[in-house]
């Protein structure tokens, strides 16, 4: 579904990302992990297309077209779904308002009718069962207000009536008590499918206690420095990531 | 050598002779005596340069540089003015074309007990007492030049009078229309409105310009808001590029009563709307509410003045803007608050968003504050669209001048959710929707 291919990037002349390689397949979890400033959202937010970063060199194909040719757009309508670390605030834009918005214009790149405000209604009342998500809270201007958990249970209801191919969960679990994070979890997981895939972008262990990743991979330095199975967060969660930071610093010193 | 600018003050000052001429014996009413001496404050003052301080970012070398055709014939027809129409409009609905009242396109429905609508010229045979006490008390005339020239031209232009006690139910359009299709044309429009003590009135002035000429219009209204009354007051003007336009709206506020204005400027070339509120009486309440969305080069300036004379009276402003392309804004609010007007609230916002790199915005606010004990309170703010809001639209498939749109909107809801005339908030919707989605 995706391949990154030695993907560069820097904002302003800060080089971030130095070079990451990864293949995912649909029916995946793949989480990303490291430490701060290791590039995971920067990372993230390339895939879905931030102009702030320029991307230097490598790659990204999905599902056959060059990802790093779209607009952020284009990208959504393709099917990438960014869940975002800091969801912004719009106000005088309501959150349904906003998703009908969206939804049509995605229909209309996909070459689909538009759809009516009583199909909305019927999609948006079941996809708020998924999320546990109260109908006020999408008459309320974007995330005006909202709580940290309302938020990101925002984000998850988003991406439910969105249904991407490919969701990148950025941070999804910070500021989150763990029962909202039991609830997003929830929602994540009960959208996952054999068709598509998720890559959960987080710092802690804890998460991925509800969102079971099949692969982990841990980002330092704006590279993949280790890649394993889920038993691999276990053993950050226990040793953190300054063994990993001291095999990378080592190898360097070794080179240089 | 004389300029072309010398030509237009020349001009209009042998068209007054003209006007006097036809007077007849009315030439010596005390009306006249007004003009005449507002024609001779006009000679003195001049057309504004840049110099004048409150002239400083609106140039009107373009507007004098020109002659125009007063009061000029216009063939519109009955399908021009339906083309023009405002959909869903109820009420009294007055038509001025080319600054001359049109009986047979206008139509009063409030009964005449409810509401006294006449031309003002009829008014001054008809109601001379009310006229002469209020006719041109309220205005800036020694200021501004463009005051005085109306004053001296006011011939033509709307009365209201509402009686004490008297809630008005339909609410009064007027509409003004200057057909610039065969050449320039100006238009002076001169309004008085009287509203009684404890009476209700709501009134639209709805601007509109056709052709391809330029026009120029030249506006003033006088409004006399008595012991608790309460006048909703529009000015929406949705003119073309070749559109000058002028306008001054001088109020004058008794105790207990709530005036609340809505500048809406959907389109114009050049705009000036000045703005003034005396409250001169305990527990009364201005409101000032105003949106502008110029494009290309218009250039659209509100300047703003109310003057706290007596205590315990609020003032509360809110002007938007969106500035699109190359166009230019300006807000000047002043506030004024005596020293005898203790207890005073007066508050003043003014936002903007330039949504090109190339459009710029000059605010100005003005507080002058001799007494101790009040709260005035005053910002403006000129920024971008955010640009994180902007992406996170982006991200979930809105395209980027979707996004725009979306935004621009939602700002400017906020001045929208103001109006209370559904069919102006309507119409206004629909120029403001049109404007924002405009490429």
């Amino acid at each position: 579904m995706l391949t990154i291919n030695n993907l560069q990037a820097k904002i302003g002349e800060k080089e971030i990302l130095k070079g990451i390689n990864l293949e995912i397949k649909a029916g995946e979890v793949h989480a990303i992990m490291g430490p701060n400033g290791s590039g995971k959202s920067t990372l993230a937010s390339v895939l879905a297309g931030r102009e702030d970063y320029e991307v230097t060199g490598g790659s990204v194909d999905f599902e056959g077209k060059d990802l790093l040719d779209l607009a952020p757009e284009e990208r959504a309508a393709e099917g990438i779904f960014l869940a975002f670390q800091y969801p912004v605030e719009i106000p005088g834009v309501s959150t349904t308002n906003f998703l009908k918005t969206a939804v049509n214009e995605i229909r209309k790149y996909r070459g689909e009718e538009p759809m009516d405000a009583v199909q909305f209604l019927k999609m948006f009342k079941q996809k708020m069962a998924y999320v546990n998500i109260d109908q006020s809270l999408l008459n309320r201007a974007l995330n005006e207000g909202f709580s940290g958990g309302e938020k990101k249970r925002n984000e998850i209801f988003q991406m439910a009536v969105l249904e991407p191919k490919l969701a990148i969960l950025d941070e999804t679990d910070s500021g989150l008590d763990i029962d909202a994070l039991r609830i997003v979890a929830e929602g994540v997981n009960k959208l996952k499918s054999s068709e598509n895939a998720t890559i959960v972008v987080t710092h802690y262990q804890r998460l991925l206690d509800y969102i079971v990743p099949d692969y982990v991979h841990v980002l330092y330095k704006g590279r993949i420095v280790k890649s394993g199975t889920k038993e691999l967060a276990l053993e950050l969660e226990e040793r953190g990531y300054d063994w990993i930071k001291a095999e990378v610093d080592a190898q360097e010193n070794s080179i240089a | 050598m004389t300029t072309d600018k010398q030509d237009l003050k020349a001009q209009l000052i042998a068209d007054f002779q003209l006007a006097e001429g036809k007077l007849n014996g009315a030439a010596k009413s005390a009306i006249h005596v007004t003009r005449q001496k507002a024609l001779q404050t006009f000679n003195q003052l001049g057309f504004p340069t840049t110099k004048h301080e409150e002239w400083k970012y609106s140039n009107v070398r373009g507007l004098v540089n020109q002659t125009y055709e007063f009061q000029a014939d216009s063939s519109l027809t009955a399908e021009d003015l339906a083309q023009l129409s405002i959909p869903n409009l109820e009420g009294n609905i007055l038509y001025f074309i080319n600054g001359v009242y049109n009986e047979a396109l206008s139509s009063i429905v409030s009964p005449a007990s409810e509401l006294v609508l006449l031309p003002l010229a009829e008014a001054i045979k008809q109601y001379p007492a009310v006229v002469e006490k209020h006719f041109n008390q309220y205005t800036d005339q020694h200021e501004n030049a463009f005051t005085a020239l109306n004053t001296a031209f006011s011939f033509d232009g709307v009365f209201i009078y509402v009686p004490a006690k008297k809630v008005v139910e339909k609410p009064i359009i007027l509409r003004f229309i200057t057909d610039a299709r065969q050449a320039n044309v100006a238009a002076q429009p001169r309004n008085l409105i009287v509203v009684e003590k404890r009476a209700e009135v709501q009134i639209a002035e709805a601007y509109r310009s056709i052709g391809e000429h330029s026009t120029f219009t030249n506006a003033v209204t006088e409004i006399y808001v008595a012991e608790e009354a309460n006048v909703d007051y529009y000015k929406v003007q949705n003119e073309s590029d070749q559109a000058y336009h002028i306008g001054s709206t001088a109020v004058y506020q008794e105790g207990r009563s709530v005036f609340t204005a809505n500048t809406v400027t959907a389109n114009g070339g050049f705009v000036r709307n000045n703005l003034q509120i005396k409250i001169d009486g305990e527990f009364a309440e201005a409101n000032m509410f105003g949106l502008y969305i110029p494009n290309a080069k218009q250039h659209i300036d509100n300047h703003t003045a109310v003057d706290h004379a007596k205590p315990n009276a609020n003032s509360n402003e809110l002007y938007k803007g969106i500035l699109k392309d190359k166009s230019t804004g300006v807000f000047n609010g002043k506030i004024f608050v005596r020293q005898d007007a203790q207890k005073t609230n007066a508050f003043q916002s003014c936002k903007n968003v330039l949504v090109s790199d190339e459009a710029s915005m000059n605010t100005k606010p003005q507080l002058e504050i001799w007494a101790d004990d009040v709260k005035c309170s005053h910002g403006t703010t000129t920024g971008q669209l955010n640009h994180d809001a902007l992406f996170y639209m982006q991200a979930r498939g809105i395209s980027k001048d979707a996004a725009k749109a979306l935004l621009m909107l939602a700002f400017a809801q906020e001045v929208i959710d103001k109006m209370r005339i559904p069919s102006i908030k309507e119409y206004l919707e629909g120029l403001i929707i049109e404007k924002i989605y405009q490429a």
